[in-house]
């Protein structure tokens, strides 16, 4: 039986979705849905559903939108953060949400990436990282690390990757975190956080492709591959506990930065404030 | 009230227009010849509450406008021919999403970098079929400064009522053109508001018609509809499908909505046409030389009138077609290599021979060119 949260904010008429079997892709939704759910149902906070918009942009991320039940737009390859911009600099009261993927959002859509992090600019962005492009069949993305295979790396990849949330942090994103498939309730905290994070925020969520990468690299099925993130991605207050030594092979699970800078609607509104002043109009 | 005449740019009565017409955000990036559209932009909006934002790059100005667009405010962006090609993905996306809008080029000669301050009419053929797959388009392109304050006012009419991208086809000449222009009482302009309707919650078929109808009415985001908006192939609930019949249903009228409604949407400048045994057709900053030729030809005592399309997409082809009984020959004028050349030649369908006068080395066609090749025309008719 569907659970109430797949009535409430999943758009049944268009499941089952069209992930493979094993991907993390459908846990990393269910975060996104459970984030916005707390965050609607809770009377301090001023997220609304009705003001809330899914943008996303193409790969398999990106059929997420679809199935999250909010104003939702599924744009073109690389561009669901410029134009998550425009609706965020169109409506700043609208709560807008990118889904989008390691190729699609830091290789085709690096530039919006890091400029709409460089405004500051109120969005909260949540790639789905699988360290592969899947919708096309395997080929490697800027965040396959060195040396593992692809349908376009038989040999071996050669390109260093992308940390995308350092690459977000050092462009000027206010908020950036690690989340992953296996951690989803730490995550869904991340991605809560990150919505109430007045200015640019970004949640790097490492999913697991079985079908393609873990496929390619003998990481086993989708069992395995979560349990590698459960003793490899460690939560905050364990990480934190560690020794020097013991992190060296760990990955936080957590917030990786968090600073106040002001926001870049909020800037424009004040600009336009005093231009009119002066106008006298 | 008296009317306010004053000295304008093109690039600036383009603005000017645009802010009459209700547009309220731009989003854009730096490129010659439309440049000064940007600046005034950012001059502009703050002062009448709108917003303008400068973009990474190309491809990002023409989503941030789709994305604006959908929150229900009326948004443009400009750009040269550079630009309008890193934009045509978008267009695309704005043409099948049905997502109004007003993507203004100013062309410049081209291909590649070109001529970067150099006027040009090479971008006509890109305007219609620089997005990949069948699609709709209207293209509208002004001759001059007054006109094109006017005609920047209809491209967001056209464009809000038939929900579609519409292209300013700007040239150079005319963008960077200073000309007094009298600006009209606000009251007196026709502004066309979007089509807004509320459907039912329990069914939400965000892109069904009526039946005889064309175009759906659009909601805002964030207004509690909760509808999706795709690039892919949808139904009438605006969600993806592989179903061939409905795909092609959806393609066959977007094509339709623009092609049944021509007689609304297509303009045409029609000057001495009536006695005239010799058309010259030429559109944008082209058609003020043209104009020139025209009269002094007529000074001379040849039968020349101009036919000048405002709406230069959807070609006016039953305009053209409705003057060849009187026609002798035509000569198409054109700042390129030969494109509009093939929509007369399709219309004129062997009936009336075509001839053709361009250029390409990014000076103008000077009218003494124009009437040269006129006088050429008419001498070898008489040679015959």
């Amino acid at each position: 039986m569907p659970s109430e949260l797949v009535h409430k904010y999943l758009r049944i008429d268009h499941l089952p979705h069209i992930w493979c079997a094993g991907c993390g892709n459908g846990i990393i939704m269910r975060d996104v849905a459970v984030a916005l759910q707390e965050l609607i149902d809770d009377p301090e906070v001023p997220v609304s559903r009705d003001k809330t918009v899914v943008v996303s942009g193409i790969g398999c991320s990106s059929r997420a939108a679809g199935y999250l039940d909010f104003d939702s737009i599924h744009t073109t390859h690389g561009r669901a953060i410029a134009f998550a911009t425009g609706i965020k600099f169109a409506r700043p009261d609208l709560e807008v949400i990118v889904l989008t993927g390691d190729g699609d959002c830091s290789a085709i859509g690096g530039n919006h990436l890091i400029h709409a992090a460089r405004r500051n600019i109120g969005l909260t962005v949540v790639t789905f990282n699988n360290d592969i492009y899947g919708m096309t069949g395997g080929q490697y993305s800027p965040t396959t690390p060195t040396g593992d295979k692809a349908t376009t790396a038989p040999y071996g990849n050669l390109d260093r990757p992308f940390d995308i949330a350092q690459l977000a942090a050092g462009a000027g994103a206010t908020f950036t975190a690690r989340g992953s498939a296996y951690h989803a309730r730490e995550t869904t905290e991340l991605i809560k956080q990150g919505i109430l994070h007045k200015g640019f925020s970004l949640i790097d969520v490492y999913s697991v492709c079985p079908t393609y990468y873990g496929r390619k690299n003998g990481r086993g099925g989708p069992v395995e591959m979560l349990q590698w993130q459960k003793e490899h991605m460690v939560p905050a207050a364990t990480y934190y506990a560690m020794s020097e030594e013991a992190r060296r092979d760990k990955t936080l699970v957590g917030v990786l930065t968090h600073t106040e800078n002001p926001e870049y609607t909020e800037q424009y509104a004040a600009l336009v404030e005093r231009v009119r002043a002066q106008s006298g109009k | 009230m008296t009317p306010k005449r004053i000295l304008m740019q093109g690039n600036e009565a383009c603005v000017e227009g645009a802010i009459a017409a209700g547009m309220r955000f731009f989003a854009g990036y730096p490129i010659t010849p439309s440049t000064e559209i940007a600046e005034r932009c950012a001059q502009r909006l703050p002062q009448v509450g709108g917003r303008f934002i400068q973009m990474e790059d190309e491809l990002a100005s023409m989503a941030a406008v789709l994305g604006a667009s959908v929150t229900g405010v009326k948004a443009m962006t400009a750009t040269s021919g550079p630009g309008f090609s890193l934009k045509q993905e978008n267009i695309g996306y704005g043409c099948l999403a049905e997502i109004p809008c007003v993507i203004v080029d100013v062309q410049r000669s081209g291909p590649s970098t070109g001529l970067p301050t150099s006027p040009s009419q090479g971008d006509y053929m890109q305007a219609r079929w620089g997005t990949h797959g069948d699609h709709p388009v209207i293209a509208l392109s002004p001759s001059s400064v007054q006109e094109t304050y006017r005609l920047v006012i209809r491209a967001f009419n056209l464009s809000e009522k038939y929900r579609t991208p519409v292209i300013f086809l700007m040239d150079e000449i005319v963008g960077h053109m200073r000309e007094g222009v009298t600006l009209p009482d606000p009251r007196e302009l026709i502004i066309n508001k979007r089509h807004i309707s509320y459907h039912d919650g329990a069914n939400k078929q965000c892109y069904a018609v009526p039946e005889g109808e064309y175009v759906p009415a659009m909601k805002p985001f964030g207004q509690g509809e909760r509808y999706n908006i795709t690039g892919l192939a949808h139904d009438v609930s605006g969600f993806p499908t592989n179903n061939n019949q409905i795909a092609g249903a959806l393609y066959t009228r977007l094509m339709e909505k623009i092609d049944r409604n021509l007689d609304d949407i297509v303009r045409v400048e029609e000057h001495m046409l009536d006695d005239a045994d010799t058309a010259v057709v030429c559109f944008g900053g082209t058609a003020r030389a043209a104009m020139s030729a025209v009269q002094q030809a007529r000074a001379e005592g040849m039968k020349v009138g101009l036919f000048r399309p405002i709406t230069v997409w959807p070609f006016p082809e039953a305009h053209l077609r409705a003057r060849l009984p009187g026609l002798k020959r035509i000569l198409m004028v054109e700042h390129n290599y030969g494109q509009m050349l093939l929509e007369v030649q399709r219309s004129a369908a062997d009936r009336v021979p075509v001839s053709f006068l361009g250029r390409v080395d990014g000076t103008v066609i000077p009218p003494d060119d124009i009437l040269r090749k006129l006088r050429e025309m008419e001498g070898n008719a008489h040679a015959k």
